[in-house]
């Protein structure tokens, strides 16, 4: 059985609260082979039923709202939100550079929170609004982060750029960019091998003054 | 006109720290890398890849992954379509490793490609790659030049023929037993891997039968095109390789590896564009890696701490087939005033794929090993690190004899220590405290040499004042699209924003990759070469136009600067290149050059003996100049004696590097090379479990690199240096230099802070813990 995953039919149901992205709501949503599998351990008798009730197998039409527009792909419920961005939507902006959370060079906003778009199935993310790291720039006009990262030349090779931008836009939407210290810690998830992190806290407390 | 008039020509964008211009691409996600072109049919590989390190394979069964939807094609060693030649094959392979893996059903080292799946998605690809049944006939594996089954043995000569693994000046040993202060250790180097953020990627297009095009994550889009000519058994020009954006190399993407030509060849199978990118976890058995290696150094000095021996032999894991070891001895050759000196490798086969340079090849690890010792000399001797430094500066290369081209290594000394307050270091160790943490100063020298290259590139000048500039060169990063904009703007007298400058195709001429430091120098003078060219035919055809100032001068009396021609004894007359080309009614001129980087640049405008007429060494030989760059790290740790932490707390690098292009870009470079060479010194390990030869710690969680985190604020700074003799521009690489020496700074500042030295890198908490177990 395949029925589509909609926003306006949240897996918890009518009445409950609104998906937090928490792994319970993912068991819910992915449900079906993958909620059997992981179930046990987490959830509880009821929950699993909840979860066999839904499944996404194979091949389905996902809809995903990226920087304010949807768009519909065609893909099993495994496919990576990064994967959906890079190789379905043709949006390659979001970089994978390990593809397990490890480097951060996949951040995304998710409802303006980052995340690890590598760790997030896309499924999941129907609903909600998912920003990248094309949908910085007002048109020709460049978010003030991005640029603050071009005047501080807060990268080289700028393969982890729209991951440590996005997450930098994040970092000081959160209040974590209060001090050096404090932007150095909370951008530690996002490794730059070129090294630029002198340039990318430079950048980042420019952008949170600015903002 | 005059020609390769250098030096000291007027600049007006050239060293100006503008912004890098393919920045805004970078900063909105615009800018494409291999794995992000688009071509229409493209469909995914996916390697499998071995479990076992040395064995065969008795058989592979395909048959349930085979059953999975979307699958286009397994390729094996049984069905895979085999190139025209094999790696062994080629009369003279240009890259490391000589061994291509799914030729036959044999096993040499864990992670070497067993299979390759075409499937119509990633995900299904990756499925069924994991449904492959593999079963091996498992040998026992060596992992390295430790296992007791590893044979050491001499390799004759290193890196592909090009160096020898034995070097001897003077009389080293004898030198060293009769030396008043004699000092003996042994340093240990672990395996490290470059991990550029982009996983290494090719996207193969088969625009024929005979025509193929790669888009490929290349430091060297040149290498990659000659290799696959050769495996393929085609002529060049058939095949073109890509390289528009490349998210850090470090050299893991300057040597051509098995996935680029299995990629290629499915292609070719299924008639299909086939895009493969290696997983994280395949970047570390995929690419090369910095080999695990010992190096004993025997330092003789006298008593007021001059050096009269240096003995140094290094011991290293090396593959089955190749003979790679980075040659560490090099800069124990050149970098002091030292009469005597040997160096010796000793290499071991192992279970391993071979290893390539990694940032500062030798460089790096050889300069940990010597400058290590040579702080506990001076500590011995109770010398000021620096001062010990200073009594064998080397006033010309000892290596060769030859005289510099330019060294502002004193410069970099005073200036750094300045800037550092180095006098304010306490000078005995283990005294200082900050709190409960151990504080320490450390510092070290950098140097990199300037390597022969040369190159072309190919100058289009429009009437409308624009201009486009072509090589085949790349930009890891490092700023080539930047600063050649900034020297094609000044050689022209255009502003940077009406140029357009491309790279990273085969189709552009012939540029050399991006490794050994010497892109920009090369690509610099090779635009400079092809601006002349330009410049002489303006010249040409302002000098026979009545309409111009220059009407009737001679040629050879027209100077040009800034894109503007004027007679050389009446400055005041002349015009713009644009402006004469403008009235020619030609809307656009094209010039072409080849520029020179390095010995052939000066062999070329100075003779084979243009040596500095100064320098009357008796040591000194004819012939040229040697040419390096040279540069002071001045570094200060915190250590926590109860956990064993280390923390760099502050850094200072000097460097006297020639002419810098643009002083933003290179700062960048050299925070980048201090910090990569923290990653060295502090974290960075890549294990091979001794039993099974597989790496234990195979991603970015267990490979552990810096992280914004563990860098505090780095300050950077040039030292003016001009040097006519080593290219166009007087332009020294600075891709290496920012991380020779660091690994040292940071272990001299260790020592300086708890008394212990460190000779075995990465310096762990546990070995630091282990040190100040032990009585100081």
């Amino acid at each position: 059985m395949t029925e589509p995953i909609t926003p306006d039919t949240p897996a918890g149901g009518p009445g409950k609260p609104a998906n937090d992205g928490s792994r319970r709501t993912f068991m819910k949503q992915a449900g079906g082979i993958l909620g059997l599998a992981l179930a046990p351990p987490f959830l509880s008798q009821a929950e699993r039923l909840t979860a066999l009730s839904r499944k996404v197998e194979g091949v389905s039409a996902l809809s995903l709202k990226v920087n304010g527009t949807v768009r519909t792909i065609q893909a099993e419920p495994r496919v990576t939100l990064l994967d959906a961005l890079r190789e379905y939507l043709d949006l390659t902006g979001s970089k994978k550079g390990c593809d397990h959370g490890q480097c951060g060079a996949c951040t995304v906003l998710v409802d303006g929170r980052r995340v690890n778009s590598c760790l997030t199935l896309a499924v999941m993310t129907q609903g909600k609004e998912i920003t990248t790291i094309e949908g910085l720039a007002k048109g020709e006009e460049l978010h003030p982060m991005q640029a603050a990262f071009l005047k501080h030349d807060g990268f080289q090779c700028g393969y982890c750029t729209p991951g440590q931008i996005m997450s930098g836009v994040a970092c000081v939407q959160e209040g974590h960019a209060g001090s050096e210290a404090e932007v150095r810690e909370w951008m530690s998830g996002n490794l730059c091998r070129c090294s630029a992190y002198p340039n990318i806290t430079a950048a980042i407390l420019e952008a949170a003054k600015s903002s | 006109m005059e020609t390769n008039q250098t030096k000291n020509a007027p600049t007006n964008v050239v060293g100006k720290p503008l912004d890098r211009v393919d920045g805004p691409a970078k900063v909105t996600g615009a800018a494409r890398y291999s794995a992000e072109i688009s071509v229409p049919g493209t469909v995914y590989g996916v390697l499998k890849t071995s479990t076992i390190a040395k064995g065969r394979i008795t058989s592979i069964d395909t048959s349930r992954a085979a059953k999975e939807p979307g699958i286009i094609t397994i390729l094996t060693h049984e069905n895979l379509p085999k190139p025209a030649k094999t790696p062994q094959q080629v009369e003279k392979w240009r890259a490391a490793q000589s061994y291509l893996p799914m030729q036959d059903a044999q096993v040499q080292y864990a992670g070497q490609p067993v299979a390759l799946v075409v499937a119509d998605t990633l995900e299904r690809a990756t499925q069924a790659a994991a449904l492959i049944n593999v079963t091996y006939q498992a040998e026992a594996p060596i992992d390295s030049f430790h296992d007791p089954k590893a044979e050491l043995f001499d390799p004759q000569k290193i890196q592909q023929g090009k160096k020898d693994s034995h070097v001897v000046r003077g009389n080293p040993q004898q030198a060293f037993d009769g030396a008043a202060i004699r000092h003996e250790a042994t340093y240990v180097h672990a395996i490290n891997h470059h991990s550029p953020m982009e996983p290494a990627a090719t996207l193969a297009v088969w625009e024929g039968a005979d025509k193929l095009t790669v888009y490929e994550s290349s430091q060297n889009v040149t290498m990659h095109q000659g290799a696959l000519a050769d495996l393929l058994g085609m002529p060049r020009e058939q095949i073109r390789v890509v390289t528009k954006y490349i998210g850090g190399g470090f050299g893991c993407k300057g040597s051509f590896w098995p996935h680029t030509i299995l990629t290629v060849l499915a292609a070719k199978a299924v008639n299909r564009p086939v895009k493969l990118a290696l997983t994280r976890q395949q970047m570390f058995t995929g690419v090369g890696h910095r080999e695990d290696q010992e190096q004993t150094l025997k330092m003789g000095t006298t008593a007021d701490g001059k050096l009269v021996s240096l003995v140094h032999t290094k011991r290293a894991t090396t593959s089955p087939w190749d003979n790679y070891t980075e040659s560490n001895g090099k800069i124990l050759d050149m970098l002091y005033a030292c009469p005597n000196y040997s160096t010796t490798y000793e290499l071991a086969r192992a279970n391993v794929m071979t290893s390539v340079w990694m940032r500062a090849p030798g460089e790096a690890p050889g300069s940990f090993a010597l400058e290590s010792s040579l702080d506990d000399v001076a500590n011995q001797l109770g010398l000021d690190p620096l001062e010990i430094r200073l009594r064998n500066y080397a006033d010309y290369d000892h290596s060769n004899g030859k005289p510099w081209s330019s060294k502002s290594l004193k410069q970099c000394y005073a200036r750094g220590a300045e800037l550092f307050g180095w006098d304010k270091r306490q000078a005995k160790p283990g005294q200082n405290r900050r709190g409960r943490l151990l504080v320490g100063h450390g510092m070290a020298t950098a140097s990199y040499p300037v390597h022969s290259s040369q190159g072309t590139a190919r100058v289009r000048l429009f009437a409308d004042g624009h201009a486009v500039v072509e090589a085949g060169a790349t930009d890891l990063g490092t700023g080539t699209y930047t600063v050649m904009t900034q020297v094609s703007a000044d050689a022209l007298g255009l502003a940077p924003e009406k140029i357009r400058f491309e790279l990273g195709d085969t189709r552009l001429p012939t540029a050399p990759g991006s490794g050994g430091s010497v892109a920009a120098g090369t690509v610099a003078s090779s635009i400079m070469a092809a601006a002349e060219d330009v410049w002489d035919k303006v010249v040409k055809m302002a000098v026979a136009d009545k309409k111009s100032p220059l009407y009737k001068a001679k040629p050879a009396d027209v100077k040009v600067e800034l894109g503007r021609m004027f007679l050389t004894k009446d400055p005041q007359k002349g015009e713009t290149l644009v402006a004469a080309l403008v009235r020619s009614g030609q809307p656009d001129i094209e010039g072409s050059g080849t520029g020179k980087y390095g010995a052939g640049y000066e062999e070329k405008n100075f003779g084979q003996n243009g040596a500095d007429p100064n320098n009357d060494s008796k040591e000194k030989k004819t012939g040229g100049h040697s040419m390096h760059s040279f540069g002071a790290h001045f570094c200060e740790v915190e250590v926590d004696p109860d956990l064993g932490t280390v923390r760099i707390t502050r850094w200072v690098g000097v460097h006297g590097a020639g002419t810098v292009l643009n002083l933003k870009t290179a700062t960048s470079q050299m925070i980048g090379g201090a910090i990569y060479g923290i990653g060295a010194a502090l974290m960075e390990e890549t294990h091979r479990d001794a039993s099974f030869a597989r790496y234990t710690n195979a991603d970015l969680a267990g490979y552990h690199i810096p992280v914004n985190a563990d860098i505090p604020e780095i300050k950077v700074e040039f030292v003016p240096e001009s040097d006519p003799y080593i290219n166009y521009l007087g332009v020294k690489g600075i891709g290496e230099l920012g991380m020779v020496g660091v690994a040292a700074a940071v272990g001299n500042a260790i020592f300086n802070a708890t008394g212990r030295r460190l000779r075995h890198l990465p310096i762990t908490p546990d070995k630091v813990l282990e040190a100040l177990r032990q009585p100081a």
